[in-house]
């Protein structure tokens, strides 16, 4: 014998479900549009500073193609790139980059580089690492990330892509050592993902969902 | 009691007597993690109201179909499904705050003090005052997190009103200086519990002080 209370309260929990089912999926209508156009704005403004100085004449997001893992690139997640063109002539990458070795948890980077190989500049988008140390990498609070403009893999050369304690030739900010070394470590390695897959890069088709 | 001083009563209860983060110490994970500028604990603590009088609202009108023996479940589902779409339309209208916050806006659903305020006062009472109990606790928490917000801004980093642009748009805004950089310790969770612990302890110097005030006058006025 079922209990009878036992099914009304089954009821009662499913008619709330539903109930609350519809609200969400009410205010996901009609947020959903301007969720959209939040994130595509976000990434715009995050991906034009580093290219102030380049002419360039392509939509930015439309170019974007997703490097999968397993790749040399920092991390284990998939990588997103946005290509930079002056007609059909390639100007930069653009690379997302996701470093774990931060202090706190992952790093999340934005790393410009021109054709020729050498940084536009490089953006922290995301990190949790200590306030008053480690944050000192966001370039409000230092102008740490001013070194990598125009570095390239044979300027510094590229045995010296470290930071100093470790015998390189970046600044580490005292008492982050951990951070800023995690920082390069990850800039290095898309640089040499970069020289080494150049042509590829360029030559991929964008993604069907970015170009959508 | 007259129905204007009951109101009163549950107000001023919200948002002294009872205060969920200086007398009941609920919701603590949010309030010691976020409260690192004005602006944050400002922001989750109306998103944490937003929720309270909304959830207030529901558990409160559906009080005839609750069933104790599933309560829980109930208040857990409309909780989570108003936490949703608060965290919706904060990344569609606040999309700096929602990346401010971050995790901390869906955590809204582990704040203790919604469920306890939806077993302990909305499934017990009519839905006006549950409403009322509902924003008048989350706006006692919400002051709450600005205080501390506040304190631990100036004294981290020498500012206050850093980042207001995140609540009310417009241009990037540093903060007013008022000094030049600041004790670390502050915005460091230690300083979180530092600073809770300062709190608690003014308000608890505040009612001893009012109490002795108010027996005074007691004495005073016997015959």
């Amino acid at each position: 014998m079922t209990e009878p209370s036992a099914w009304k309260s089954g009821v009662t929990l499913a008619l709330l479900a539903a109930v609350c089912t519809a609200l969400v999926a009410l205010t996901w209508h009609l947020t959903a549009p301007r969720i959209a156009e939040n994130e595509q704005a976000a990434l715009e403004r995050s991906l034009t500073p580093t290219l102030e100085d380049l002419l360039y004449d392509n939509n930015l997001t439309e170019s974007e193609i997703v490097i999968p893992p397993p790749h040399e690139l920092p991390g284990k997640e998939p990588v997103r790139v946005y290509r930079v063109w002056s007609g059909e002539q390639p100007v930069a990458a653009v690379f997302i980059v996701e470093e774990p070795g931060g202090y706190a948890g992952p790093i999340r980077l934005l790393v410009a580089v021109r054709y020729s190989g050498e940084l536009t500049g490089v953006q922290v988008l995301a990190h949790r690492e200590t306030p008053g140390l480690g944050d000192q990498i966001e370039p409000a609070k230092s102008d740490w990330l001013q070194q990598f403009v125009d570095a390239s893999l044979s300027d510094p050369p590229r045995e010296r892509w470290r930071v100093r304690r470790d015998g390189g030739s970046f600044d580490q900010i005292t008492g982050a050592t951990v951070t800023t070394r995690a920082v390069v470590r990850a800039v290095r390695l898309t640089l040499l993902y970069f020289e080494a897959h150049r042509d590829e890069i360029f030559a991929a088709e964008p993604n069907r969902e970015a170009a959508e | 009691m007259t129905n204007g001083s009951h109101t009163t009563h549950i107000f001023a209860s919200g948002v002294w007597d009872d205060n969920p983060g200086l007398v009941q110490l609920l919701g603590l994970c949010p309030l010691l993690a976020v409260t690192t500028t004005l602006v944050n604990g400002l922001s989750l603590g109306l998103a944490t109201m937003m929720v309270l009088g909304m959830s207030n609202l529901l558990v409160s009108a559906s009080r005839r179909w609750i069933r104790s023996e599933i309560r829980i479940p109930m208040y857990v589902l409309i909780i989570a499904s108003l936490v949703t779409c608060v965290e919706l339309v904060f990344k569609a209208y606040f999309p700096a705050l929602d990346r401010s916050l971050g995790i901390f806006i869906p955590l809204i659903v582990t704040n203790c003090t919604v469920v306890a305020r939806a077993e302990v006062f909305a499934s017990r009472n009519p839905v006006v005052p549950s409403v009322v109990d509902g924003l008048s606790m989350g706006l006692g928490f919400a002051l709450l997190l600005t205080a501390i917000g506040t304190f631990r801004e100036l004294l981290g980093g020498g500012t206050v009103f850093a980042h207001l642009d995140m609540l009310f748009g417009g241009e990037p805004f540093r903060g007013l200086m008022i000094a030049d950089g600041g004790f670390l310790l502050a915005l460091l969770p230690p300083g979180a519990f530092f600073s809770l612990a300062l709190a608690v302890a003014a308000k608890n110097a505040l009612d001893h002080r009012r109490r002795q005030h108010v027996g005074a006058i007691a004495r005073q006025s016997m015959p």
